[in-house]
């Protein structure tokens, strides 16, 4: 039994189930993160004072982090693009840097997270604190679960490319409408935790 | 699915050739990926916690009618730690309160009316082989399963079970012990598996449907489950944002619900302070409200298949119910506050969330006038399944007008924290809704075990259930009325004013009690009819919507021949027509 449009599209629809179901899911995301976002404003809106971004967290750091998160998804294009282009190997090579990247940008998250504890910054000093390691540590999730789905489609998920070429090319897609979206949150995360 | 042009008319009752490899028994009934199994497990799983979260409330039920008095047997083999010498401790009470609601609304209605009905019934109704993401689905029903594990673990963790009601206020349930963490974590299990659920229903309705099967020729159950999963889908991930905020509040020490210079005990919390504790009350009844129609909308979608197929017409005004949902889906994002008029939110908030309150009630109101409607004129077979549905229609009535006056911000404050609004939603949801899933129950049996229930012992389960329901619920309606607190331990003994209508109590358990022994006939009925029943073919109910072509039980990929939509989905007693139902599968 093979469930239907899962390669080719729904006439009526244009869409395969894999493409809708993505889109749902980022739909719930930003549900959840506009969540914490919305929390973030009563929380801030309610405080006598609020510090700034720059004066606790290291701007320049983020600054390289978010051109690591861009260069990611200009990678992840060109890997699903090489598929497009039936080669693999450029493939292996763009999703690879996808991957690194992320790793990158997670060390770097690291460094920060670990300089924050050794000045005795915890979660519990103060709101502003509080939610800057609730946002970015689910940020961080985030990020490591889209490596391990793009690891597993450049590792044993890979296996699909030889026998059906254009399944395999729209799981990479989809992968990487997540990996955009993760990326996008970042994009509102580093000014309104960093510079506002 | 894969010649549309050898489509002719189906024949359901033909051998179904399995052309798969066939599963051993663990991939075959526990880990399967089958809609239907998936669907039963959930089903069997919901229904089992219903009976779990009922038992709580009996045991609540009889501290409440006799306050203080020692519950003889039952009472010692609970332990010390609960019950000692038999008497309840207010904390037990507590625990049995917040998981009661917990239990039935998270682990019993919505795993029974989405993840059971839902799955079983939604591939079939379109004609899909199976959902969309069959892993996916397994992987929904697991999650569900292991977020029940832990609420039920949390029992036995040292303080016990979370106390803070279903609803989990802060800034009490930060402060409280171990088994609020354990909730939360069992939160997120469930917000997870409803997640993946409701993206799965929604790609499967709109990308598996079959031929022919336009939007408005789906049966209203399919639209009711279409409706419910973009309310799950959006309006969870607030509430897993909530319990992240809350675990992190318990486990990092943060404050995001905790206010500064908060006193527990004479003494101040030492915490770093600023949180919010509405912000929580915020995040979850913008899940909550939603969640209020995720309880009801299957409900409404079994109980008008099973009018239109015992009134043996169309149903009346099918379009407006479909629109009056869609409305009402929107809206229900935007009434959550009018459970918090008692927070002191300024009279433009107020008068804001009664306006859309007013609203919302309007297309609820359309639905439930156009399956009344539906009933005039036809001539009704009273079966097990009919019963159940029409007596839907004036408890959920009841149920629903009661709750007006909790819509408008004067009336609700004397009424909000009184045993008025235990009535109000109970009449909703339990000879509501559930009446609406034992409905769905003996309607959709035969189609999963090729046997029906037995109508005698279904009949007295429905009476019984139904003088039951009435004789729990209805003088609470009393109670709220004359101001009894439903935060009481005691039930009220302990104030004067109390006092004129503290037997009611005792009729209220005393109807819980009778309830509880009016469902062996339902367990019982269950049980012998899967292997005793009287045996069915594919359409035992001489229905019209698709799934009834479909062998019973359906095997692995459901039609042996892909079916196709000719028309509308409640064609009965059609003038000019060979017999009194035009099966939407048949050309």
């Amino acid at each position: 039994m093979d469930i239907p449009y899962t390669v080719e599209v729904r006439r009526d629809t244009g869409l395969t189930n894999g493409k809708i179901g993505i889109w749902l899911f980022l739909a719930s995301e930003v549900m959840l993160f506009g969540a914490l976002f919305a929390s973030y404003i009563l929380i801030r809106t309610g405080a006598p004072s609020w510090p700034r971004g720059d004066t606790i967290l290291n701007v320049p750091l983020a600054t390289f982090n978010t051109l690591v998160l861009i260069s990611s998804s200009v990678t992840m294009v060109m890997a699903w693009a090489s598929l497009m282009r039936h080669r693999f190997g450029t493939f292996r090579i763009y999703m690879g840097a996808t991957i690194l990247l992320g790793f990158v940008f997670l060390v770097v998250k690291y460094f920060e997270y670990s300089h924050k504890f050794e000045n005795g910054l915890y979660p519990s000093t103060n709101n502003f604190l509080a939610i800057y390691f609730t946002l970015t540590g689910l940020h961080m999730l985030h990020v490591f679960g889209g490596m391990m789905v793009n690891a597993y489609f450049l590792g044993p998920g890979s296996k699909l490319w030889k026998t059906n070429p254009e399944w395999f090319a729209n799981r990479v897609e989809h992968s990487g409408l997540f990996w955009h979206f993760v990326d996008l949150v970042w994009i509102f995360l580093f000014p309104t935790l960093y510079l506002l | 699915m894969t010649e549309p042009a050898a489509v002719a008319a189906p024949k359901p009752h033909i051998a179904h050739e399995v052309p798969h490899e066939a599963l051993g028994f663990w991939r075959k009934y526990v880990f399967s990926t089958d809609h239907k199994v998936i669907g039963i497990q959930y089903a069997i799983t919901g229904l089992l916690f219903l009976l779990f979260g009922f038992s709580l409330m009996m045991l609540m039920r009889w501290q409440l009618a006799y306050p203080g008095a020692a519950l003889p047997l039952l009472g010692r083999l609970l332990g010390e730690a609960r019950m000692p010498g038999g008497t309840m401790l207010p904390e037990f009470y507590n625990e049995l309160g917040a998981m009661h609601g917990t239990i039935m609304v998270f682990l019993g209605v919505v795993p029974l009316a989405v993840g059971g009905f839902g799955n079983f019934v939604v591939p079939l109704q379109i004609g899909a082989q199976d959902m969309a993401f069959p892993r996916l689905n397994m992987a929904s029903y697991w999650s569900f399963f292991l977020g029940g594990v832990t609420m039920l673990a949390s029992f036995l963790v040292p303080g016990g079970a979370a106390q803070g009601g279903w609803t989990s206020y802060t800034p009490l349930s930060v402060l409280a012990g171990t088994g609020q963490t354990m909730w939360l974590i069992g939160m997120i299990f469930l917000i997870t598996s409803s997640l993946l659920g409701a993206i799965n229903f929604i790609t499967t309705i709109i990308q598996l449907r079959a031929k022919g099967l336009t939007f408005l020729r789906f049966p209203f159950f399919v639209w009711t489950q279409f409706v419910t999963a973009f309310l799950l889908l959006l309006a969870f991930p607030p509430l897993e944002a909530a319990a992240v905020m809350q675990l992190m509040d318990r486990v990092a020490g943060t404050s995001f619900f905790l206010p500064s210079g908060l006193v527990v005990s004479g003494q101040v919390v030492a915490v770093a302070g600023g949180g919010n504790p509405l912000l929580w009350q915020h995040l979850f009844w913008f899940l909550a409200h939603p969640e209020v129609y995720v309880l009801i909308l299957p409900g409404m979608g079994i109980v008008a298949e099973i009018i239109a197929n015992n009134t043996r017409k169309p149903l009346w005004g099918y379009r407006s119910m479909v629109y009056s949902l869609v409305f009402l889906g929107f809206m229900s994002f935007i009434v959550w506050a009018h459970h918090m008029f008692m927070t002191g939110m300024g009279t433009a908030m107020a008068a804001f969330f009664q306006t859309t309150t007013m609203i919302i009630s309007i297309p609820s109101v359309v639905i439930l006038t156009a399956l009344i409607i539906s009933l005039w004129g036809g001539s009704i077979r009273f079966n097990t399944p009919m019963l159940f549905a029409v007596a839907f229609l004036p408890m959920f009535g009841i149920g629903g007008l009661t709750g007006l006056p909790l819509g408008l911000n004067v009336a609700d404050i004397p009424l909000h924290d009184t045993y008025y609004v235990i009535a109000h939603f109970h009449y909703v949801v339990a000879p509501g809704t559930i009446f609406a899933l034992f409905a769905g129950i003996y309607y959709w049996f035969p189609k999963a075990t090729g046997r029906k229930m037995n109508e005698t012992l279904g009949k007295i389960h429905f009476f019984g259930s139904l003088v039951c329901m009435n004789v729990v619920f209805m003088p609470m309606f009393l109670m709220g009325l004359a101001g009894v607190s439903r935060r009481l331990f005691d039930g009220g003994a302990s104030y004067a004013f109390a006092q004129p209508v503290l037997h009611l109590n005792v009729v209220s358990s005393w109807g819980a009690w009778t309830l509880a022994i009016f469902q062996i006939p339902f367990i019982f009925n269950f049980f012998w009819s899967i292997w005793k029943g009287e045996q069915t073919d594919g359409n035992p109910w001489q229905a019209t919507t698709i799934e009834w072509a479909a062998p019973s039980p359906p095997p692995h990929g459901n039609f042996p021949v892909a079916p196709e939509a000719y028309r509308g989905p409640y064609e009965y007693s059609v003038p000019g027509a060979a017999k009194d139902f035009l099966p939407q599968y048949e050309a």
